[in-house]
């Protein structure tokens, strides 16, 4: 009898909380589907660029599955592997052939180097051992080493991602609660202009998000080895930004929940999709409009900066595209936290 | 013309109309409060009083109607510094202790220094809590959070007093020694205005506003109230003003 009552009146919230019905029902839609883009899309084609390499292997590179470019000589290939538009470059050196991988993505590294195997080996039964030994590839890197693992290669994203995440969640809730135990309603009432709030959270928070980032960093180089090839000012200044972003997101989000458990809802919304669109899944397989998705998502410029300082040593140039829209980002997010503020206050 | 003429009252509502998605909760107020005044609005909850008081001091935008408070048009930043305000909830940071509460709110009054530190221990002694300055309030009672909550509006000795519920929760000892000083400081020249559904408050205001479906039924001294309703009590007088009463 009080079980059912119990049941009831469960039911019946639900019934009246729309969104988390809809949480339920239709958020582990979107995140399978999105796994099934990731997952699911074209083969992986490792671009190969050449040099030297005479006709007959190149096209074995193609015929095992690369796409192959030509380039007049090995400066123009090593630069265009240096921009990260070819994953590998592949010559002939002394008569051997010699491959040079990019190497910051261990996945795409081996796929090269089973291209390659596959390549030689059509060279075909019948050819004098001598032969097969001089066919053996000479094999260095650009970034990294052979013994780059993967968490080397994601490690970076990761720093990034848990930083983002937890600033989201704690900043959410942290405006959920100053807003619902009516703190804010009496904050407003003082003279405080609304862009002072904005900015308190900002400051507040700001210095826990960089303590975070700091401990983090340091943690996943120094304890956990993470594979680290720049300065790590940069990597902070990096995990600032983002947490700035995740901040100014989260409180801005936050005006929309009216419990803790609404901000819970925005995870996997807000929060998983930029795990897919950060780097941590090669997204070469995705459908190519789907890609562009990613240029909507903060996680993705965090991410693609702190792998270029981490793995490449990239500079504060490298990455300064990603600094200015992350910037942007927070900017833009802090000023629509300022207007939100309006529905609390009229002034 | 001056803002701060004597002659002029610091409260001027003028036909306020406030709807929340097609439900009319304040209809046609009007209403002036003047210098040194002792104002009550009495109604039950859920009768507009909340919000009256939220238009009043420019938390909320009226959709009709014009807000006047000392003379100057509301809703308007600067004049957030010239009145103190008590809402209905304490809004208090728990895990603070009340200095630090109190401090936090004088910085945003703009108080600081030698200045903050007096007016916090004037604020205090006033809502008697000086014993309990440097206890984090989650360890504080009802009661006690309610006149903390009383000093933050007392903190930057504003003219107005723009008090929401003031002694929901407070024993009746110290009702009364709250109410002496609001009486003092009324005496002093602080204009105040409260909201209450305490009938037995009422009788101590020196008007008080009958509210009740988002409209100011009658308002005068709580005596004229009376004669007028032929009651003894604010009570039945506000039964027969009020319209009755519906379940």
């Amino acid at each position: 009898m009080r079980t059912r009552a119990l049941a009831i009146r469960i039911i019946r919230q639900f019934v009246r909380d729309k969104r988390t019905l809809a949480l339920l029902f239709l958020a582990p839609l979107l995140v399978l589907t999105l796994m099934n883009f990731v997952f699911n899309g074209q083969a992986v084609k490792p671009s190969i660029g050449i040099a030297t390499l005479p006709e007959p292997l190149a096209a074995k590179l193609e015929q095992a599955g690369a796409e192959v470019a030509a380039y007049a000589n090995l400066e123009e290939a090593r630069a265009a592997l240096a921009d990260g538009r070819l994953d590998a470059v592949a010559t002939l050196e002394g008569g051997a052939p010699s491959i040079l991988l990019e190497g910051s993505d261990p996945a795409v590294a081996k796929s090269v180097l089973v291209v390659l195997q596959k390549a030689l080996q059509q060279d075909g039964p019948g050819n004098s051992p001598s032969s097969a030994a001089r066919m053996q590839p000479r094999v260095s890197y650009l970034h990294g080493n052979e013994s780059l693992t993967s968490f080397d290669s994601f490690g970076p994203v990761l720093i990034g991602f848990f930083s983002f995440f937890f600033v989201f969640l704690l900043a959410g809730v942290a405006f959920l609660r100053e807003r619902t135990t009516g703190t804010l309603e009496r904050l407003l009432a003082t003279p405080i202009r609304r862009s002072e709030v904005v900015g308190g959270y900002l400051t507040g928070f700001g210095l826990f998000a960089l303590l975070q980032a700091a401990l983090i960093a340091a943690f996943s180089i120094y304890v956990l080895g993470l594979y680290m090839d720049g300065s790590i000012g940069l990597v902070l200044l990096m995990n600032l930004l983002l947490t700035l972003t995740a901040l100014t997101l989260g409180t801005l989000l936050s005006s929309y929940a009216t419990t803790e458990f609404q901000i819970i809802q925005f995870i996997p919304l807000v929060i998983v999709p930029q795990v897919f669109f950060s780097g941590l899944f090669n997204l070469d397989a995705m459908n190519p409009w789907l890609q562009k998705l990613s240029y909507a998502m903060p996680l993705y410029y965090g991410a693609d900066a702190m792998r270029g300082i981490m793995l490449r040593g990239e500079g504060f140039a490298d990455i300064q595209a990603d600094v200015y829209v992350l910037s942007g980002f927070s900017v833009a997010f802090a000023l629509l936290n300022v207007v939100a503020l309006k529905k609390q206050r009229a002034i | 013309m001056t803002a701060s003429s004597p002659s002029r009252p610091v409260v001027e509502l003028d036909r306020l109309t406030r709807a929340f998605g097609g439900r009319t909760v304040l209809d046609g107020v009007s209403l002036n409060i003047g210098r040194g005044e002792l104002f009550g609005l009495l109604g039950p909850s859920g009768s507009g009083k909340t919000t009256l008081i939220k238009l009043m001091t420019g938390i909320d935008r009226a959709d009709s109607g014009t807000v006047r408070l000392l003379g100057e048009r509301m809703p308007q930043l600067a004049m957030l510094q010239r009145f103190g305000y008590m809402a209905q909830s304490d809004a208090l940071y728990n895990e603070l202790t009340a200095r630090e509460n109190l401090v936090f709110f004088a910085s945003l009054y703009g108080l600081s220094g030698a200045r903050r530190n007096e007016r916090i221990r004037a604020a205090l002694s006033v809502v008697d809590l000086l014993g309990h300055l440097n206890k984090p309030v989650s360890a504080y009672s009802g009661g006690m959070k309610r006149r903390l909550s009383l000093a933050i509006a007392l903190l930057h000795e504003p003219e107005l007093l723009v008090l929401d519920e003031p002694t929901v929760g407070i024993d009746p000892a110290l009702r009364q020694s709250i109410w002496k000083e609001l009486l003092a400081m009324r005496d002093n020249g602080t204009t105040i205005v409260l909201t209450t559904h305490v009938m037995d408050e009422a009788d101590k205001c020196d008007r008080i506003g009958l509210i009740r479906d988002g409209r100011l039924t009658a308002v005068d001294t709580p005596e004229a109230l009376k004669a007028r309703s032929g009651a003894s009590t604010i009570e039945e007088a506000f039964i027969v003003l009020g319209g009755g009463v519906r379940s």
